[in-house]
């Protein structure tokens, strides 16, 4: 189960040994994370703006930087989400050029995890694997299912047994074969790693998970290409396992290297809920050593306790001269409710969780209001609506008539106008 | 009061195969000490250059990540099982 690649291959972050291309997640001798390292040289006269611009409207652009074996057919337009100037919203916190990235309506299940599987799924087909398996607080279930269920491989995907009811029925609806586990993330998180060193499955984070991080690249590749090949001042990133922030940066550090942009030192902040915060209480107390906490938010699809990628994440972060904040439950849910009333994204608890930590930032003069910031919104609202359960009353109904409308308007609005009414009341007869 | 103890099976090329053992051990620092004894190429690699526990292992009692019962400090009971996982661990060479 190996193939050999000359554009990439497996490295060890930490003693620099390397492995070619297999399904291995960690170095066998010093136990670190492994990373897909490539051949930037290599891609030089081909990792063009030209290139990219005259390539497909999706991530499969930038195919050339993605660990995608040769010969494969990239099949699904995955990603490329808009990224919007947020105006409204910077009124509202003190932002004059705010910036957001949609993963809300990414390609074909609504998060970045689109992205990622895809990615993870090319490597999976091409090591012979024919059941894929994930651990997932949901959106990562919700896209292993629906792109393997496109490409006809069987999926097997754990989740702690308190996900959002809609994220287990997008699972279940592609056929997948769910198994809820009596425990949190981290539970399932480390069955899953005993579950990939029995069987001869590809899980997409746990043996897959090199390939699979890389495609979270895409998210920094599409800023600065959406920003007309320019890096920002900064970018605020939700983090659940650290990965994401941590590959934004490797995009643009590619870019940069390749020409692409002009070098500039962007700063990068995380947004974690205060009910799950290893890694924005680690950056606050200057250390990359993350105690592990056991979650307790709504913002379950960060609700990691102990994040694989948090001690780099949390270095990086700190190298780069940002910072780290944490919102409560309550801060979630408005950051959730502001950005849809201002510009018209509905997106999931962990989008609330960026956006109220944005505004944190900008309250607390992190962010400078003109600097190009770019908050990364990951997931959709549609999946966590009992987040917002009792936060709007259910309105009664009224009769199909004008005056009625009329009377019901006023009475919203608290206030009497009577010489509407009354040519309401003729109106309606 | 001995323990069982769990490897990954990146582990096992160390352990002449052994995917569990027994031990006496009443805490990590004595669990450490036992693989020391036993199987000293394991201790090499969970180990590193300063002779601490390798910053990318997790250690489990009974499904609880040993951080949350103490640590160091935790009392091994009579028939915990203790698990050493790579903090990112999946696929064996």
């Amino acid at each position: 189960m190996n193939y050999s690649c000359s554009r990439y291959e497996l490295k060890c972050n930490e003693c620099g040994k390397r492995f070619g291309n297999q399904p291995l997640s960690a170095c066998p001798d010093c136990l670190a994370p492994l990373e897909v390292d490539y051949d930037l040289d290599a891609v030089r006269g081909i990792f063009t703006r030209e290139n990219i611009a005259a390539g497909p409207a999706s991530i499969w652009r930038y195919a050339a930087l993605l660990p995608i074996p040769d010969g494969f057919q990239p099949d699904l337009p995955v990603g490329f989400t808009p990224l919007i100037r947020a105006t409204n919203l910077g009124k509202r916190i003190g932002a004059t050029n705010l910036y957001v990235k949609n993963d809300a309506v990414c390609f074909p299940t609504l998060s970045f995890k689109d992205r990622v599987v895809s990615v993870a799924l090319a490597n999976a087909q091409r090591f012979g694997f024919d059941t894929v398996g994930c651990s997932s607080t949901g959106n990562l279930a919700n896209s292993v299912a629906a792109q393997a269920a496109r490409l006809g491989i069987k999926a097997c995907i754990l989740v702690p047994s308190d996900l959002e009811p809609a994220k287990i029925l997008n699972t279940q609806v592609y056929g997948a074969r769910l198994v809820r586990i009596d425990g949190n993330y981290d539970h399932v998180n480390r069955l899953c790693s005993q579950i990939a060193d029995e069987y001869t499955w590809g899980f997409v984070n746990v043996n897959l998970r090199p390939y699979y991080a890389e495609g979270s690249k895409t998210v920094g590749y599409e800023i600065a290409e959406k920003l007309g090949w320019r890096l920002p001042d900064n970018v605020v990133v939700p983090m659940a396992g650290g990965s994401l922030i941590r590959k934004i940066r490797k995009a643009f550090q590619e870019l940069i290297y390749l020409g692409l942009v002009e070098e500039k030192h962007v700063r990068f902040f995380g947004a974690q809920a205060t009910g799950c915060s290893p890694i924005s209480v680690a950056v606050k107390q200057g250390t990359d050593d993350i105690q592990p906490q056991k979650p307790n938010t709504i913002a379950r699809s960060l609700a990691i306790g102990n994040p694989a990628d948090g001690p780099a994440a949390a270095k990086m972060i700190r190298d780069s001269g940002g910072w780290a904040e944490d919102v409560s439950d309550v801060e979630v849910v408005a950051g959730m409710q502001e950005l849809a009333e201002t510009e018209g994204i509905f997106t999931e608890t962990a989008g609330g969780v960026t956006t109220a930590v944005t505004a944190r930032l900008y309250a607390d003069g992190r962010i400078s209001p003109d600097e190009l910031t770019v908050a990364c919104i990951t997931g959709n609202g549609l999946k966590t609506t009992d987040a917002l359960t009792g936060h709007y009353e259910e309105e009664r109904a009224i009769r199909p008539r004008l005056a009625d409308f009329g009377a019901y308007l006023r009475e919203l609005d608290g206030t009497q106008e009577p010489e509407l009414a009354a040519a309401g009341a003729i109106h309606a007869n | 009061m001995p323990i069982k103890v769990l490897l990954p099976t990146a582990f096992t090329r160390h352990t002449d195969g052994r995917k569990q053992f027994d031990s006496a051990a009443q805490n990590l620092p004595g669990l450490l000490a036992d693989i020391d004894q036993t199987f000293p190429a394991l201790s090499t690699q969970i180990k590193d250059d300063d002779g601490k526990l390798r910053r990318f292992i997790n250690i489990y009692v009974n499904d609880e990540d040993i951080r949350f019962l103490g640590g160091e400090a935790y009392a091994f009971q009579d028939g915990d099982e203790v698990m050493l996982i790579p903090s990112i661990a999946g696929g064996s060479l």
